[in-house]
């Protein structure tokens, strides 16, 4: 119970720069020219070249998203350098890792998140990996938990191009396009049939670069009958010109296979976070959402699940928190294909300081999906009265067995519940944001202690207005 | 008398656009027993509210002096760490947020209550055996689905692990079964025995004072307290109701109504 209570605050543990002197940087904007040129930094094979350029052209063809969420205008490609490196290898100790690199990741307490509860950790910095390490038990177990770019110059490069960008396509829409274009670093997971992973995996994506893209990809594979939780942490310091994510997240739950995905974003406020998650669940399999976002500027990021075998299952837990100057825009979707399927989605929005929070979840049941179920439960809450949270809930049903349900409840701090809670000695602040940590709390306790423990500080840091 | 606690004085206070209370005068000594009666309606809670500092009523004149200090400005948390405690008539429900996790934050706020981690742990579990509440409890968001019985008890478990030096309690024996009600009137003798607490007790029930000696009585009609006797006071409201007080409050009311004491009606009430 203990986990609910953060004692120091200290925005300085996301908010530091580092400075980029000796880094490769490639110039701003898109062109074949510099797609080519990452390309070829990471030698990798032609029919990943073909794919990238592919994208660019999908790119330059697909206009941008209109009448969707909020504007995007601020975001001028031609301004965003693609890559940016701090030029070393790829380590396995972080005493090979470049000194401000790994000062970095130390203030964000990942080597040390490493040593006590984690299997294995992934360190991405600007557009590389610098660091990769597992323990050995894991890999005695054949799990592979490694750089992608180095997944594919290895064994499994077919198991790669089979998955690669299958279930998110590059025309899915303008970013995915672009992601396939620049994509440069992320993470490779396979876990083989049967194999229960007992502690969890962690890829931590920080971009320092100021007016830099991060374009990570994240392909995991969990085979039939295995079970994995793997973490994504995000973070960068604020600047006053624009960073773009645009990562893309694939995952493959094989048939009675377990996978959850938990994600703490805290993105700085010049961040556009244009994210793509996709997963597809075979039969029986289990997959489980859990996602934090409490960064950027403006987010457009919904998670999807496809439920393609018969029973397989799905359960999305989310909270997203949009301060002063921020404009959240996320959501769930489930598409329950198989028979007997089921879906539970669950997520709390909270607005602040004139932030825009908008939930949506859009429910599809297809026609053979018989028997199939889904409920949707979203609840906001408004801490004053110039801030705004909305609830857009989709339904498409065409099968006539299935159940659908959907409840949004929207509620702002009463305050009895302020005066009852101060007539205990609480101050108005600690009040608040006790109730607000309170309305958190069915998702901070889906998280690992320490991610709870970070998101209630993010809370914290939030109620204080602490983040500029 | 014992020494002052808290004292009012000719306090005017109530809504933004409704008076409730009227020169309200009232002094309670450290370790005594106050019991406040009075029809539903009259202002007994908002009284209860005012004193703890409930920003939904504002006080336009009188001051409120506790433990020697001027609190008329205080906010709630202020009165609280100062040792004012009010007990909810109705408790208000905090989901998300763990009843053991809620007591321990409160009771650090407290440096003079020495809570380390082992010594709150014993303690709330002591507590929890002493008011009959299963251990199960301090796991649940506070109040959140708490019968009316449960809730109060947890008033009084906050009551005795906080110890304040004055608790309102604002028909805290409203709506227990008699269990309930005996754990709970035992609670406050304890409060007030082992800690020297000092209580002003809302209530229409007199089986809660079987364990309390009582030290004064008042009656409220219509936001003012209209009498003040010793505990004989509460066997005569018993008796005959409140109806004689109602008649007095009325014409005063009227008074102040018509801003003419001489009028035809108001004389003729006297
Ligand atoms: N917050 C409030 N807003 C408006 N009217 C109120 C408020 N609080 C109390 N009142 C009114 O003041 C009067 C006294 O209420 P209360 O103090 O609850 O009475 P009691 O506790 O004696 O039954 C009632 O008429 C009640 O409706
Ligand atoms: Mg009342």
């Amino acid at each position: 119970m203990s986990k609910t209570k953060v004692q120091d605050v200290d925005r300085s543990m996301y908010d530091f720069i580092k400075p980029e002197e000796g880094y490769e940087r490639f110039e701003d904007g898109l062109t074949p020219e510099i797609v080519r040129a990452i390309s070829e930094k990471k030698d990798e094979p032609d029919w990943m070249l073909e794919l990238r350029l592919k994208g660019l052209k999908k790119y330059h063809e697909m206009s941008m998203p209109a009448n969707w969420g909020p504007s995007i205008e601020g975001l001028d490609m031609d301004h965003i350098s693609t890559y940016v490196s701090p030029k070393t290898e790829q380590a396995s100790s972080w005493d090979d890792v470049p000194e401000d690199v790994k000062d970095t990741f130390e203030k964000l307490g990942i080597p040390e998140a490493e040593r006590s509860y984690l299997a294995g950790v992934g360190a991405q910095y600007d557009s590389e990996l610098v660091y990769h390490s597992m323990q050995d038990s894991a890999a005695k177990q054949g799990v592979v938990y490694s750089g992608i770019e180095e997944a594919l110059h290895g064994p499994f490069e077919d198991m790669i191009r089979e998955h690669f960008m299958k279930l998110v396509p590059i025309t899915d829409h303008k970013f995915a396009a672009l992601h396939a274009a620049v994509w440069s670093g992320g993470s490779f997971v396979y876990v083989p049939e049967g194999v229960q992973m007992e502690y969890p995996l962690q890829s931590y994506f920080r971009l320092n670069a100021k007016g830099a893209g991060q374009f990570e990809h994240t392909l995991i594979i969990v085979e039939p009958g295995a079970n994995l939780h793997f973490i994504e942490g995000c973070s960068a310091p604020k600047y006053n010109v624009a960073n773009l994510h645009a990562g893309c997240v694939e995952l493959f739950v094989g048939k009675g296979a377990r996978l959850r995905y938990s994600t703490i974003e805290n993105w700085s406020k010049n961040m556009y976070n244009l994210n793509t998650k996709r997963s597809r669940i075979e039969e029986d399999g289990v997959m489980e959402w859990v996602s934090g976002s409490f960064g950027s500027h403006v987010s457009y990021l919904y998670p999807t699940t496809i439920l393609a075998g018969d029973r397989s299952s799905c359960e999305f837990t989310g909270i997203t928190f949009a301060g002063k100057t921020q404009n959240l825009d996320t959501g769930c979707k489930v598409i329950l294909n198989g028979k007997d399927t089921k879906a539970s989605v669950s997520t709390k929005s909270l607005s602040k300081d004139g932030g825009i929070s908008t939930f949506r979840s859009s429910i599809v049941v297809n026609k053979h999906a018989e028997n199939a179920l889904a409920t949707v439960s979203c609840q906001s809450l408004m801490i004053d009265d110039i801030s705004r949270s909305d609830t857009i809930p989709a339904m498409d049903v065409r099968c006539q067995s299935a159940s659908v349900g959907h409840e949004a409840t929207i509620g702002s701090i009463s305050d009895d519940t302020v005066f009852y809670l101060m007539s205990r000695g609480c101050s108005e602040d600690e009040a608040r944001t006790m109730v607000v940590n309170g309305f958190a709390n069915p998702i901070s306790k889906e998280l690992p202690l320490e991610y709870a423990a970070e998101m209630n500080n993010l809370i914290k840091l939030e109620m204080e207005g602490a983040i500029g | 008398m014992a020494e002052e606690l808290l004292t009012i004085s000719d306090l005017t206070a109530g809504t933004e656009d409704k008076t409730i209370l009227h020169d309200v005068n009232l002094t309670i000594g450290r370790g005594e027993s106050h019991v406040l009666m009075g029809p539903n309606g009259t202002g007994k809670s908002t009284l209860g509210h005012v004193i703890m500092g409930d920003p939904v009523y504002k006080v336009a004149s009188g001051k409120i002096v506790f433990d020697g200090e001027d609190i008329t400005e205080k906010t709630a948390d202020k009165r609280s760490l100062a040792g004012i405690f009010l007990s909810y008539q109705a408790p208000v429900e905090v989901p998300g947020v763990p009843l053991y996790t809620f007591l321990r934050t409160i009771s650090q706020m407290r440096p003079e209550l020495k809570m380390t981690p082992k010594n709150f742990r014993k303690r709330v579990s002591e507590l929890a055996a002493q008011l009959s509440i299963d251990e199960e409890f301090l796991g649940r968001d506070l109040n959140v689905g708490f019968s009316g019985g449960e809730k109060k008890k947890i008033e009084m478990l906050q009551l005795l692990l906080l110890q304040p030096k004055l608790a309102i309690l604002d028909e805290t024996d409203s709506g227990l079964d008699v269990d309930a009600l005996s754990v709970v009137s035992r609670a406050i003798s304890s409060y007030m025995s082992d800690y020297n607490g000092s209580i002003l007790l809302i209530t229409h029930n007199t089986r809660i004072l079987e364990h309390v000696d009582v030290d004064k009585t008042h009656v409220m009609t219509h936001g003012h307290i209209v009498e003040t006797g010793d505990a004989s006071l509460i066997a005569t409201i018993e008796q005959q109701g409140f109806e004689s007080y109602e008649k007095e409050a009325a014409a005063e009311l009227a008074d102040e109504a018509e801003g003419a004491p001489e009028g035809a009606d108001a004389v003729a009430e006297h």
